[in-house]
């Protein structure tokens, strides 16, 4: 369980978050939605202790969160400058599995396990650079599994790649999430996708100090589908009510 | 590719011209023959060298101390550069030195290291050695000023630490600022090597030839065709570090393969 209580997160004077309060059940996938600049991606960093300092408490498991969290993985928005590009793709996804002081023979077999469940098995020895942007941000999901994270952490991981694409891997993601069950915090500013993929979906407010506006439960059926879901009377009005949200109306 | 090609071509047609020129210049009888030899003697003399066993035992020694004196500089400036662009403590205090000693031309030690170190390979391979530090130093901070703080921080995400995002972040995406330094200081150590043969003027090598041939009556010609020869050397070298670069890091912008 990640718990946040009375959050405070700043850029020297600048206030991104104020008394931000939120629990995260294991197993959860909860998306946060808000405007650019409502301090999303600060939140992200804050929970994956990659600012130096923050205010109030955050715990997980009930050890409180200081330095970078074990079993934690984090995806990005840019993966070509997250991928490393002097690793092959075999060798980016191995590289968390390092800190395990598995041997060689291993992490590469663990690398391939993952690399496959992506469906990128054939792409192992070439170099991210080699390939499109959906497949690098596959293996960067990849690199992020391969470890079997208890937490991920997503800050709008698809936000910058075309709409196919981006509905193969949000399925990718949903199917990852119903077999592994990690808790996993998506951070995204598209409305449609935090109901599509979200067991929950909590809305920031605009910053500076930003809060939570909206906390809302998405009871949709477990097993989704890109075109009947998005049809569903439920979905189009959990929609509407995290849109207004986001727009204050 | 075409362009490729049009380029080479536009370039053998100026070398020529020049070449023609110079031939031209000579042949007229403009400038005196022993001032300026037509360029087609220079060019068969060059060529007439590369059978001239003492002529290359010389090319030899000056390519040693070149090399040398390049590896001391690598194994000086790279780690350096890495302590001065990681530690900020430090780059704060060893700036001012290095800000001093920076400007100073390397040519104008050669007197005073002569002096220490004598006319031998010792002081060739410590001017050597001086002049190549820089650009790999400066490279090598600068590249790591570059470094992505995205790479660094999903590298610390992953759990590693300060140490492991050094080494397995920072520095493979800084090779190649070191590699394009030591280009520049490639052909900076060249320089170094041939001029300080020339000006202690004892010994073996590539300077030491053309300093001995600039002394002996008509030897212009030998000067020019020695001067020819640290021209070749230059370029080939040159195209070797190109090529290296290119293939080491096949990534870096302007060559990356479209997706």
């Amino acid at each position: 369980m990640l718990r946040l209580d009375t959050v405070g997160q700043h850029y020297g004077d600048h206030q991104v978050l104020h008394d931000l309060t939120l629990t995260v059940p294991d197993g959860q996938l909860l998306c946060v939605v808000g405007p650019s600049g409502c301090g999303k991606s600060t939140l992200l960093r804050t929970v994956a202790g990659l600012l130096p300092a923050y205010d109030g408490t955050i715990t997980l498991d009930g050890t409180p969160v200081r330095g970078v969290p074990d079993n934690l993985a984090v995806v990005f928005q840019d993966y070509a400058r997250s991928l490393y590009p002097w690793l092959t793709v075999r060798e980016n996804v191995a590289l968390p599995l390092r800190r395990r002081g598995l041997p060689r023979a291993e992490r590469r077999a663990e690398a391939d396990r993952i690399l496959a469940r992506v469906g990128l098995t054939d792409t192992a020895r070439r170099h991210p650079w080699q390939l499109s942007g959906g497949m690098q941000q596959r293996v960067a999901i990849a690199r992020a599994l391969v470890c079997r994270p208890s937490l991920l952490l997503m800050d709008e991981p698809f936000g910058s790649l075309d709409a196919q694409t981006r509905e193969d891997l949000e399925d990718l993601l949903l199917e990852v999430h119903r077999t592994d069950g990690a808790t996993i915090v998506f951070v995204t500013h598209d409305i449609d996708e935090s109901v599509y993929l979200g067991d929950r979906v909590v809305v920031l407010s605009p910053g500076p100090g930003s809060k939570v506006v909206l906390d809302l439960p998405v009871e949709l059926p477990g097993t989704r589908d890109q075109i009947t879901t998005r049809g569903l009377a439920e979905f189009v009005a959990l929609r509407s009510e995290v849109g207004r949200a986001v727009r204050n109306r | 590719m075409k362009d490729r090609q049009e380029r080479l071509l536009l370039g053998a047609f100026g070398a020529l011209l020049a070449f023609g020129a110079c031939e031209a210049v000579s042949r007229a009888g403009v400038v005196r023959r022993s001032y300026l030899p037509p360029a087609s003697e220079v060019l068969a003399r060059a060529v007439e060298l590369a059978g001239d066993a003492v002529f290359l035992d010389g090319i030899a020694v000056t390519l040693r101390a070149w090399a040398l004196g390049l590896a001391l500089a690598c194994a000086i400036a790279v780690p350096v550069g890495l302590v001065l662009g990681s530690v900020p403590v430090v780059d704060a205090a060893v700036r001012a030195i290095v800000e001093f000693l920076r400007p100073l031309p390397s040519v104008a030690l050669i007197p005073l290291v002569s002096l220490l170190l004598g006319s031998g390979t010792e002081t060739k391979v410590a001017l050597v050695t001086y002049a190549s530090i820089w650009p790999i130093l400066f490279n090598t901070v600068y590249g790591l000023g570059e470094t992505d703080p995205l790479a660094k921080d999903t590298l610390r995400a992953f759990g590693f630490g300060r140490l492991s995002v050094l080494l397995r972040v920072e520095l493979p995406g800084t090779a190649p600022f070191i590699a394009a330094g030591i280009r520049i200081s490639a052909a900076v150590a060249l320089i170094l090597a041939v001029a300080t043969e020339i000006l202690s003027g004892f010994g073996e090598g590539l300077g030491i030839f053309i300093a001995q041939a600039g002394l002996a009556t008509d030897g212009t010609r030998d000067v020019l065709a020695g001067v020819v020869w640290a021209g070749v050397l230059g370029l080939v070298i040159n195209g070797v570090l190109v090529w290296g670069e290119r293939r080491l890091f096949p990534w870096t912008p302007g060559r990356r393969g479209v997706g």
